[in-house]
């Protein structure tokens, strides 16, 4: 039975310029790597199927299935993009690891190349984190001038070239098909499916997308073993992952522990709900994940835990809200974000995320029926599976479950004839400003 | 704001970046956010020159330009403020902090505050989406570097400093440099400032103190048992 904390990919975040190469090395950094090499390409991919790691940027497609459908017979060459684009609301996991950490990515993307047998990878970095940036294109340097990147890498004969691309301001861009338009020079909108990107992605060429934390937990997989990481975890939700804790919580921040603690554990260690308050609703995974309430608290938090209870576990982007929140606003806000990220391509997503903001304002303000909350309900119906991509279906998520859980909260606000609550006592300084 | 030219120097760094790829055009947003670092916004002049090089049209690449949020059709200030609004900073505190800023700088959305007598730099004011530090909310970016844990008063203090051309650090982070020196380092050309600021901020090390104090550790390698060998011999098709 693994700790309940178990330190592997924050486990130098307390450390002296933990993002220097002399850093890293100095505690076993770039090891890993005479590993993978010593072992063929398919052994590493066979190594991280059977960790039974699944993918950290919120879908959980097993990872190692996704390195093995890229066709090798294809004699394009292939492409490893990273997914360093972290934009869901309350993800905020990678952008600290980037920081702070940015070489076991970058030991992680020289791994899983040579695993995908790619010559060329990308690191897309959203755009609006200058100093994540400027982490990353340094252990990339630093990587190279090591030895750790070019030609015939540790004298493996392998060789491999990245490439840091900073975005510019777009949440589509974390859709993988859209991440790849981006990438090409072009606005991000998502591409049909099939082709998959394993068979034509970046430049129409086989192409493996992996997120920041997948990718930088390959590492410790091929240097421990795949039992190793599957010692930690549940049955079918393997390994170690890091838990976002934001909002009305004594102490926030980032939590790096198995899948299936539950939030009941995590909130013990981070002190519980802010002083003389009570959790009322929260996000699994981000403001794409169906809302859950205070009777979740036990839900174990791996994949299969949160979808029994009809949510996801996303990017484990746990987003806390006490009694003080009024969930119509919360949920107004969200879709007013979708409304604005929706990339305009497809007419559900692109209509229906406005007519949805039209809704929940005037109920919002206390205005309309309780018609309007079946009238809710029925166009998240028409956006949800109906949408080109997943923005749309993740537009419907705080919708349709904040009506399932506090449908009375909506009609409070029509007897009401406005919002009931108080926003000043949501703020991080609610209760502290009275002074003499 | 005036517009300085593209001189050859910047065309040059322009080609420099379509070069890093092994198709041209993937280099239009760097180059974009280098056009950006020259000329303060994006320019017809840069949408041209974008064009050009990539042999593609202009309206190909304003295409592009107009769909991501970080390129500026007008100009922004020498520190350009983001005020995250997304639901879980708004109720925290940021709706508050982005009221007090518009207030304060007498702007809305979007827009460059006055240049009064005195001040040497310049501040613009935006709403902007999640920036990915929710455990430090409420979040306030300056020039694309974090201000964590704001409150209206501390956001006015720092747009006051720097309207008045003090230093000002990020609180994660180095020395705000302009807007236009952030945007070159988007376009792929380091500035020197990556050493500065720290490894990780306080809220970032929440459980890695916590596994500190109580002893908790990654599973011990050795004490895992080697099963990969015998997983091996069972094939890999999947």
């Amino acid at each position: 039975m693994a700790d309940t904390l178990t330190p592997v990919l924050t486990d130098t975040w307390d450390a002296e310029q933990g993002w220097k190469l002399a850093t890293y090395a100095a505690r076993g950094g770039y090891a890993a790597l005479d590993t993978a090499f010593a072992m063929s390409p398919d052994d590493v991919i066979t190594a991280v199927k059977d960790s039974g790691l699944r993918g950290r940027g919120g879908a959980g497609f097993p990872t190692g299935m996704k390195w093995s459908f890229i066709p090798q017979d294809n004699p394009k060459p292939k492409y490893l993009v990273v997914n360093a684009d972290e934009s869901e609301p309350g993800t905020c996991k990678d952008i600290p690891l980037m920081m702070g950490n940015p070489h076991v990515l970058v030991e992680g993307v020289i791994i899983s190349s040579y695993a995908i047998r790619a010559n060329k990878a990308f690191i897309y970095i959203r755009g609006e984190v200058v100093q994540v940036i400027r982490r990353v294109q340094a252990a990339v340097a630093e990587a190279y001038a090591a030895g750790h990147l070019g030609k015939d890498i540790h004298g493996s004969g392998y060789d491999l070239d990245v490439v840091v691309h900073a975005g510019a301001g777009a949440y589509i861009c974390g859709e993988e098909t859209a991440l790849l338009e981006g990438l090409e020079g072009r606005r991000g909108q998502p591409r049909l499916r099939p082709p998959f990107p394993a068979v034509a992605g970046l430049y129409a060429s086989p192409t493996v997308i992996n997120n920041v934390e997948s990718i930088a937990s390959v590492p410790a997989i091929v240097q421990n073993g795949a039992a190793w990481f599957a010692s930690m975890g549940t049955e079918k939700s393997k390994g170690h992952g890091i838990f976002s804790l934001s909002g009305h919580v004594q102490k926030p921040g980032q939590y790096e522990a198995p899948l299936g603690i539950t939030l009941r554990e995590l909130l013990d260690l981070a002190g519980g709900i802010r002083e003389g308050h009570q959790l009322k609703f929260w996000t699994p995974g981000g403001s794409s994940t169906p809302l859950l309430t205070a009777e979740h608290l036990d839900v174990p938090l791996d994949f299969e835990g949160v979808g029994g209870v009809g949510s996801m576990l996303g990017t484990r982007a746990l987003q806390l809200f006490d009694e003080t929140v009024c969930v119509v606003r919360a949920v107004l806000r969200w879709t007013e974000f979708y409304k604005h990220e929706s990339c305009g391509k497809c007419t559900p997503c692109r209509e229906g995320t406005w007519w949805l903001v039209q809704a929940l304002t005037r109920l919002e303000n206390g205005e309309g029926t309780e018609a309007d909350l079946d009238q809710l309900l029925d166009q998240c119906d028409n956006i949800l599976g109906r949408s080109f991509c997943a923005l749309g279906d993740g537009a419907t998520s705080p919708v349709s479950s904040s009506i399932q859980h506090f449908r009375d909260e909506y009609l409070a606000h029509l007897e009401h004839g406005g919002c009931p609550f108080d926003p000043a006592k949501s703020t991080a300084w609610a209760g502290q400003e009275v002074t003499a | 704001m005036s517009a300085a030219p593209l001189d050859d120097k910047t065309l040059g760094e322009l080609r420099e970046i379509a070069a890093r790829y092994p198709e041209a055009r993937s280099g239009l947003l760097p180059m974009l956010h280098l056009v950006q670092s020259v000329q303060g916004r994006i320019t017809p002049e840069g949408v041209e020159a974008c064009a050009a090089i990539l042999d593609i049209s202009p309206a190909e690449v304003n295409g592009v330009a107009t769909f991501y949020t970080m390129y500026k059709k007008h100009g922004v200030g020498d520190y350009h403020v983001g005020v995250c609004t997304n639901t879980l900073c708004a109720v925290m505190g940021g709706d508050e902090i982005f009221s007090r800023l518009k207030q304060h700088l007498d702007i809305g959305n979007d827009e460059v505050a006055a240049q009064r007598q005195g001040d040497s730099r310049t501040v613009s004011l935006e709403h902007i989406e999640c920036n990915a530090a929710c455990d430090y909310a409420p979040v306030v970016m300056v020039n694309w570097e974090f201000m964590d844990n704001q409150t209206p008063e501390s956001a006015v203090q720092v747009v006051e400093a720097l309207r008045a051309g003090h230093d000002v650090s990020s609180t994660r982070g180095p020395k705000l440099c302009t807007w236009r020196e952030a945007e070159r380092v988007l376009a792929g050309f380091p500035d020197g400032r990556v050493d500065e600021g720290p490894t990780a901020g306080e809220a970032s090390l929440a459980g890695l103190r916590i596994a500190r104090e109580r002893g908790w550790t990654a599973p011990d390698p050795a004490a895992t048992p080697a099963v990969e060998a015998a997983q091996k011999a069972e094939g890999t098709d999947g």
